[in-house]
């Protein structure tokens, strides 16, 4: 490396980065395949065991972010109280779920 | 006791089969016995950069499905005796390709050459995973460029997962052989240095081979750089992978610019 090159790094400096970024996740995705989308059959497996909902009522938003990876599942469920039918027709129960170095956290909400 | 090598990258274009016939001539000049075979079912071309295009009769195909003899379908390089190549079908595709069938051909090979060669087809379907999956090591051919370097990276992952060495728990030696390097590219930082790409991907270096209109001029007449201009840089960057590949320690000859006074003055600025 000359003293040129030293002061005048060129793109190869960013395709290096961007190289290493990617293949980053691509290797820890290949060695999960999917993880994200197997979790989330699992968890609508495991509430349609006790929460009767419409498949189309489910609302899934996964984003593979630089650091963290979020998994959101929105779920309407219909409300049977038949009371209160007119005023809330439905419950909301709502699964977010982030990713990040292999450690999954998650928090949830039922409305 | 024969070694099984694949040529692949997953990206095609790269120099697969340029580098499958210049290295196979260059084992072979040096008194190896081998055989080179297409896998690019469809789309063969390892004939042609060979000069071996109008010799072609039968083929790996015609061998897997017992149309014909392995021996009938091996065609003897006129200018290198010890240089054999399997040509594969140009009207078939590549479902014609069986595991067992290639299995039976390769272990056939096994007995008469020192060195089977399978060049590989770009992408990671049937074809490319056909040709790694008896190998007992891999050159990974790429160029310092964003998309080649991805897709062998991705290339290491099928190795490591798809092999029938990897499948007994054993692993697949890999070599990376970095083609169409050019050293006053690099040298600007325009190009991916050879140190990134060994720090990205993290395979032991086999070679690496200038960018050179030598390259292009061999493959125009039909012959190996190797033998069509053997002095020249892309030849002699060849000879030396064909040593490594045959355990020899030979330090990594970077490319760099030209010293010359024109070099120095104007070196930079030249395209």
């Amino acid at each position: 490396m000359s003293f040129f090159t030293f002061f005048r790094r060129g793109s190869a400096l960013v395709a290096r980065e961007r190289l290493q970024i990617l293949l980053a996740h691509e290797r820890a995705a290949s060695s999960h395949p999917d993880l994200l989308g197997i979790l989330r059959e699992e968890i609508l497996a495991v509430i349609g065991r006790h929460v009767a909902f419409e498949p189309d009522k489910v609302l899934i938003k996964m984003d593979r972010g630089k650091f963290v990876s979020t998994l959101a599942v929105d779920i309407e469920i219909p409300n049977d109280h038949g009371a209160s039918a007119a005023k809330s027709p439905h419950g909301r129960l709502t699964l977010g779920l982030e990713h990040a170095d292999g450690v999954p956290a998650m928090n949830q909400s039922v409305v | 006791m024969a070694q099984v090598v694949v040529v692949t990258s997953g990206k095609g274009g790269v120099g697969k089969t340029t580098s499958t016939a210049a290295l196979g001539a260059a084992l072979a000049q040096d008194g190896d016995k081998v055989v080179v075979i297409d896998f690019d079912v469809g789309l063969r071309n390892l004939d042609l950069v060979l000069g071996a295009e109008r010799r072609v009769v039968f083929d790996l195909i015609n061998v897997i499905h017992g149309v014909a003899k392995l021996p009938q379908a091996l065609i003897r390089d006129k200018r290198l005796e010890n240089l054999q190549l399997l040509p594969t079908s140009q009207t078939r595709d590549k479902d014609a390709l069986t595991e067992d069938g290639v299995a039976k051909v390769i272990e056939e090979l096994r007995e008469k050459f020192d060195w089977i060669i399978c060049d590989s087809p770009a992408g990671i379907e049937r074809g490319a995973t056909m040709a790694m999956r008896y190998a007992d090591s891999a050159i990974i051919v790429t160029n310092p460029e964003v998309s080649s370097v991805r897709d062998a990276d991705r290339i290491v992952g099928l190795l490591d997962s798809k092999t029938a060495k990897a499948e007994r728990g054993e692993r697949v030696d890999k070599h990376l052989l970095i083609t169409r390097y050019n050293p006053s590219q690099a040298a600007r930082g325009e190009m991916l240095s050879i140190d990134d790409m060994l720090e990205i991907l993290s395979i032991p270096l086999l070679g690496i081979v200038p960018e050179s209109r030598e390259v292009l001029r061999a493959s125009n007449v039909g012959s190996p750089v190797t033998l069509n201009n053997a002095l020249s840089a892309p030849a002699r960057a060849y000879f030396d992978a064909a040593r490594r590949l045959k355990g020899k320690e030979i330090p990594v000859h970077v490319p760099h610019e030209g010293t010359g006074i024109f070099n120095k003055l104007f070196g930079r600025k030249a395209a």
